[in-house]
């Protein structure tokens, strides 16, 4: 009998719209209808406005078929999908769903095409590439490519990762760490998540070649705790790696040992920050540390530790494999490589938009996201998280590159781009940048602690109509403060997308809207 | 979900395995609530004692972290996602339905799931494009 390989993801994301249902539905039709399907869970392709995308394996290549819900399932069975036969939600072979095909997928390589958890299917897509040619060369050679490759970290910050690995490699100690901010917790990202639970091993070997370089024997991955997923999913990829000695006391049977455990945050958007995630790690309240120290100098339990964003961990493994050539030759600037962009928010076509540095906003929204998903017009995005800068879209020629952004009084952050239509209202959104920020401030510093308190309540006061043009002098005074007074960027960077919606859509903060009200 | 009602020696034997970890406080912590449903009282003694820190310190960790309560969860844990990505898809819209149907639910900050929203979480089950008709239908599954 013939067997038809069929794919149904299994991240969380297809999940919360019925993936789960289809997957049971598929394999329960199957059996009535004595047609033989392996079903493989893989990670999503990050067309997540496709989803539940269901693929089969066909003589030409995979097909796909979208957004499928339970009810469409038996009539798939009738058009014979199993053979890739056309249906109402065929999309054609995969590979040229033009979304996908026109991208650049080098992190992403791997995630939606394999099984998260096989080994096999790792090896077979390019896996332990770069971890066995890191094995075999000296920790300045690989820092050199990865220096040479121009990655920089993807968690917010661009601090070149070559320098900070560097700085631990050269640190004097015994013991050193590994640490992987998994805490993503900006508004409109979820690239770190889709990784982990669509390509886990990624993550390890990235992990891993940073342990062999600066001489650490110890990872640990902090995971924010509203990805139980993700954290069980990497919890099985790191139980598996080490069963098949990859990960313990003989690295691929060589004399480097590496181990990697997980930690679980417990809901607080400041433990991203890379000290306060220390913190956290340590057992205690999540507060920002003063610098220096360094935590490449003074990290983890005191000891030199790398700490680096998922992205950029997992852009690693493909560096070292293919030559930091390859890589620098994408992007433009000093942003080299490609950013896995994220499509969110009020989009028609949102999900994993891998490309090289330098593709314009504009593109972004316009082109790949198509526009809102309400059919009304775009009005404003915010780009690089909740700490991140609404724009216009009279700003949408900006090249989406770490130089330019700053240059347009932004920040590309971790990569999200979250698309509002005409009905936001702009004061609304600023406001609630301080809320957020009086909310999940550590209490460090005041002008953190305190001025996000009252900005928020001053924009009340002006949404509200009352006062505002004196209000809004005084709600300026407190962003520069805050700019200028705060510890880490958290209160540092709120008044980022408060003073952008007042520049870009100076009207709704005028007196007239209050007349209006 | 089901929670086993606490017991002071079902603790303990949690904490003897967290208590030798490096850093225990925060992961005794979690260990309790994931076990019992909350943090009770009578935990933060035992923790100190296990970690061996000060009752302070554990209360000075268990107030930092929002996912840490000090009583049992209701029996239908809602959480409804009220950050930007969602907000600019009505989660405010979907609050305000929610109150009207009486419905108590606890506001999150992103779940990742933020090109599918308005996201909402009922006992870690995660909906995307969450609608007042689709929580309450979950409800009463
Ligand atoms: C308030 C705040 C939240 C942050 N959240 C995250 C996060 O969730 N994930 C992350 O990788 N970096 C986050 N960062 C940046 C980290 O402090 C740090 O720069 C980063 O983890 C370093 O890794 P990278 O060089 O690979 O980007 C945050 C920073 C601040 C100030
Ligand atoms: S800026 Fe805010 S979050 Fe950062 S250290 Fe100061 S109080 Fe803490
Ligand atoms: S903003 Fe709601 S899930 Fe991310």
């Amino acid at each position: 009998m013939k067997t038809y390989t069929v794919y149904v993801p299994s991240d969380s994301a297809s999940r919360s719209v019925g993936a789960e249902a289809v997957a049971e539905r598929i394999e329960f039709e199957a059996l009535k209808r004595k047609v033989h399907v392996i079903l493989v869970r893989n990670g999503t392709r990050g067309a997540l406005w496709l989803e539940p995308l269901v693929e089969v394996e066909t003589e030409l290549g995979r097909t796909a078929y979208g957004p499928v819900c339970v009810y469409d399932v038996p009539s798939l069975f009738d058009a014979h999908f199993y053979e890739g036969a056309t249906h109402r939600l065929s999309l054609g072979l995969t590979d040229n769903i033009e979304w996908l095909r026109s991208q650049d997928r080098v992190t992403f390589a791997r995630v939606g095409i394999t099984d998260p958890l096989s080994l096999r299917d790792y090896e077979e897509h390019g896996g332990f590439t770069g971890l066995r040619k890191a094995l075999k060369m000296e920790p300045m050679e690989i820092i050199y490519e990865l220096s040479s490759s121009g990655l920089r970290g993807r968690g917010g910050a661009g601090f070149p990762a070559g320098i900070k690995w560097r700085t631990v490699l050269q640190s004097g100690s015994e013991k050193k760490y590994v640490c992987c901010n998994a805490d993503e917790g900006d508004s409109g990202t979820f690239a770190d998540r889709i990784l982990m639970e669509g390509d886990p091993f990624t993550l390890l070997e990235g992990m891993t070649i940073a342990g062999i370089t600066v001489g650490a024997d110890e990872g640990v991955i902090y995971i924010r705790s509203e990805y139980p997923d993700a954290i069980k999913t990497m919890e099985r990829a790191i139980l598996i790696a080490r069963e098949k000695g990859w990960l313990g006391q003989n690295v691929l049977g060589s004399s480097h040992a590496f181990n990697i455990r997980i930690r679980s945050g417990a809901g607080s958007y400041v433990c991203g920050e890379e000290t306060a995630m220390l913190e956290s790690i340590e057992g205690k309240r999540g507060v920002v540390r003063s610098k220096p120290p360094l935590p490449a100098i003074e990290g983890l339990f005191g000891k030199p530790t790398i700490i680096n964003n998922v992205l950029t961990l997992s852009s690693v493994p493909a560096i070292i494999a293919d030559g930091s050539d390859s890589y620098q030759k994408r992007g433009v600037g000093r942003s080299l490589g490609t950013q896995v962009f994220q499509l969110a928010g009020n989009v028609s076509r949102g999900g994993i938009v891998e490309l090289g540095f330098g593709v314009t906003l504009d593109s972004l929204v316009n082109e790949y996201g198509g526009g809102t998903r309400t059919g009304r017009p775009v009005k404003a995005v915010q780009v690089g998280g909740p700490l991140g800068a609404y724009f216009p879209p009279s700003s949408f020629n900006i090249s989406m590159d770490y130089e330019s952004l700053l240059e347009a009084g932004g920040m590309l952050g971790h990569g999200g781009i979250v698309v509002f239509d005409d009905s936001v209202d702009m004061l609304e959104q600023a406001k609630f940048a301080m809320e957020f920020c009086a909310e999940e401030s550590c209490g460090k510093c005041t002008p953190c602690r305190l001025g996000s308190t009252r900005g928020a309540e001053l924009l009340g006061l002006m949404a509200g109509g009352i006062n505002i043009e004196g209000n809004k002098k005084i709600l300026l005074d407190i962003c520069e403060v805050m700019t200028d007074g705060s510890l880490c960027a958290m209160g540092g960077l709120t008044p980022l997308p408060v003073k952008s919606a007042m520049l870009h859509f100076e009207s709704e903060f005028s007196s007239k809207k209050g007349e209006l009200r | 979900m089901s929670y086993v009602p606490w017991s002071k020696d079902e603790a303990s034997r949690l904490l003897s395995q967290t208590s030798v970890q490096p850093g225990p406080v925060l992961i005794s912590l979690q260990a309790i609530q994931t076990f019992f449903g909350y943090v009770p009282d009578a935990a933060i003694g035992l923790i100190a004692l296990a970690c061996n820190v000060t009752r302070a310190e554990v209360h000075g960790v268990l107030t930092f972290y929002s996912d840490l309560r000090t009583a049992p969860p209701p029996t239908h844990h809602v959480r409804v996602c009220v950050a930007e990505a969602c907000q600019s898809v009505g989660s405010r819209a979907l609050e305000e339905g929610l109150r009207d149907a009486g419905l108590g639910y606890e506001q999150a900050f992103c779940f990742g799931n933020c090109a599918l929203g308005p996201a909402v979480n009922i006992n870690s089950k995660l909906m995307g494009r969450a609608s007042v008709d689709s929580v309450m239908k979950e409800m009463n599954e």
